[in-house]
């Protein structure tokens, strides 16, 4: 597995406070990796230093084997996008226009609609979905569909790496199923590289190819998910004991957390039917 | 909102997206501005027909029509189209970068700057010159913009505390003014007033120059850092993901649109109320908050809205004149009304 993105000895700070010290990380090239660990841990700031949105105090990221901060602004925004957790957008922009705003890097002042611009747009619609929504005012907007638009924009930047910081949040259920199908999809049949931090390590599970937990500003474990989770390891990465058993559906691994009021009766109970571990 | 069908115009290498609504806007504006820069120049107390106007700009009239046309009303109507483009523009990056649609240049204190010097200068040396005024005025307001930045600086300029540190330079002034004001001889609290009103009065060839030379070149900037503008909206995180680099950017807009308040407030003195509006009427008519449409509607708005109040002015209780910047305010402050009821119907559900 080549990788495209790696971070090398990264200490990473905020006015002084350090969150992320000497991280390590490589990220593999047209896979999704989801970045998980407890709130605090340094999930977010990694994911703004990878996308060059945070200066590091120490180390460096490199894309291709460049540091970043060595490249030009534009020219990493050719290569490298990132969708914010909550990114904000003025009243009343209608959906073509968000997604057009993403040609940014593309563009110079005598040459802002080109025909690769418009096909990059048109494409960026038609993968999320959102062809029929272009004329619709953001705010009017579902949850689902807004995030589907948001995620066109950064589709129409043409990056070949893909940041996204909790992309499923404040979503229901099949809006987050939506996305997460339309991350793998874009990472099956277009080649990116996804780079997510994911909240939900059993949707973390499911999706990535390529897992890193964090804790305390560390990589605490990294791989695919079946060969890293364990109970063992949700209890030191989140610090709350579990039973990790296989998703029946899936077959990846599925964390049942315990917590206080709900021990198992029966030390072994028996797995759920269907899933052997 | 919606945004009006967009087509592309491609040659070579150049390539542009244009809103026809935004085409259809900015041409009704552009032939309403043109009708009353008109009607501006031929209407008054003594009216001279379209046809002599036409003729004195070509050189052909008699003396004492040139002399109205040319040194009385047409310097006055172009000073209140420069100003309105520029109060136009500055309002739109103000309230863009502000992320505030109540924010102009009267809100944040740099048409206060432009007040306290030019009410200063007028109070304590008793001069009211054609030339010192307006300089005092100027530099009072870039002073300001200047000192705003910094106040406002923290390891970037973000637009809630520009809000802030804004309202609150401008309640300095403000009282600065008052100050002043109470300090001074009658009669040069009255010229004082007459000033911090906004008036286009007696507006010379001298007052027009050296709005057209900023505009001139403060306008290919302000185009140049459209783009820029139009990624910032959505906030310095997906701006820089963009490959914009949001502090220069901020402070090249910012420094524009500080440029454009004060030479407007320079030549016209303070007319409320035009900055704030004319970007709203922008969106409006372009059903779309994008830079792109919105600059150039907004500039157009502002240009149409000084003149008609100018215009207005004048002839509504002639011989009397009314200053425009009382119009302005007349016209303005009911959509402001409605604008703030709108908010609060908002905000309570």
């Amino acid at each position: 597995m080549a990788e495209l993105l790696r971070a090398s000895r990264l200490t990473l700070a905020y006015d002084g406070a350090e969150v992320v010290r000497d991280l390590e990380l490589a990220v593999p090239r047209g896979r999704i990796t989801a970045v998980v660990g407890a709130n605090g841990s340094g999930k977010s700031t990694l994911l703004r230093a990878l996308a060059r949105l945070l200066r590091p105090r120490a180390g460096a990221v490199l894309l291709d084997g460049e540091a970043l901060d060595r490249l030009a602004t534009k020219e990493v925004a050719k290569r490298l996008g990132i969708l914010p957790q909550s990114p904000i957008a003025p009243d009343g922009i209608v959906v073509e226009d968000l997604v057009a705003r993403g040609r940014y890097p593309h563009q110079r002042l005598f040459r802002q609609w080109s025909a690769r611009d418009e096909a990059a747009i048109e494409g960026a619609l038609a993968a999320t979905a959102t062809a029929d929504l272009r004329d619709r005012a953001l705010d009017e907007l579902s949850g689902g569909q807004r995030q589907r638009s948001w995620i066109a924009m950064t589709l129409a930047q043409e990056t070949e790496v893909l940041l996204l910081d909790e992309p499923t949040t404040f979503l229901d259920l099949a809006h987050q199923v939506e996305v997460l199908d339309l991350l793998a999809e874009l990472v099956e049949g277009h080649g990116r590289t996804v780079v997510m931090v994911l909240h939900d390590l059993n949707q973390a599970c499911r999706y990535a190819d390529h897992l890193v937990a964090l804790r305390a500003g560390q990589v605490h474990a990294a791989g695919a998910p079946a060969e890293i989770i364990d109970a063992e390891l949700v209890e030191e990465v989140f610090g709350i004991a579990a039973r990790v058993i296989d998703d029946p559906v899936t077959g990846t691994p599925l964390c049942l957390p315990l917590g206080g009021r709900h021990r198992p009766a029966v030390e072994t109970s028996r797995p759920l039917a269907g899933a052997t571990r | 909102m919606s945004a009006g069908r967009v087509i592309a115009i491609r040659t070579g290498a150049l390539s542009a997206r244009v809103d026809l609504r935004v085409v259809a806007a900015l041409a009704g504006l552009v032939a309403a501005t043109v009708a009353a820069f008109l009607a501006s120049v031929a209407l008054g107390e003594f009216p001279v027909s379209l046809a002599d106007v036409v003729a004195a700009l070509a050189g052909a009239g008699d003396e004492a029509t040139s002399f109205i046309v040319f040194d009385l009303r047409l310097p006055r109507a172009l000073t209140a189209v420069l100003a309105g483009v520029a109060l136009g523009i500055a309002g739109t990056v103000f309230q863009d970068l502000a992320r505030n649609p109540l924010v102009a240049p009267d809100v944040i204190g740099i048409t206060g700057g432009a007040s306290l010097a030019a009410v200063g200068l007028i109070v304590f040396s008793g001069s009211n010159g054609a030339l010192s005024v307006p300089l005092a005025a100027l530099l009072g307001a870039l002073i300001t913009g200047a000192v705003l930045y910094g106040l406002a600086w923290r390891g970037g300029v973000h637009g809630y505390r520009l809000v802030l540190v804004g309202i609150g330079v401008a309640a300095m002034l403000e009282a600065g003014v008052s100050y002043v004001l109470t300090r001074g001889q009658i009669y040069e609290v009255a010229q004082a007033f007459v000033w911090l009103v906004g008036s286009l009065n007696g507006r010379g060839w001298e007052h027009v120059w050296p709005l057209a030379v900023t505009l001139v070149a403060l306008l290919p900037l302000t185009l140049l850092l459209t783009r820029r503008l139009a990624a910032l909206q959505l906030g310095d995180e997906l701006a820089r993901a963009l490959g914009v680099r949001a502090e220069a950017a901020r402070l090249g807009l910012f420094t524009i649109a500080t440029g454009l308040s004060a030479v407007a407030v320079s030549a016209a003195g303070p007319i409320a109320f035009v900055a704030f509006i004319a970007p709203h009427i922008a969106r409006r008519l372009c059903g779309s908050t994008s830079p792109f449409g919105v600059l150039p509607v907004a500039a157009a708005s502002g240009a149409l809205l000084v003149l008609v109040a100018d215009l207005g002015g004048r002839l509504l209780f002639s011989p009397t004149e009314i200053p425009v910047g009382i119009v302005t305010a007349i016209l303005a402050a009911p959509y402001f009304l409605y604008l703030l009821r709108r908010a609060n119907r908002i905000g309570a559900t």
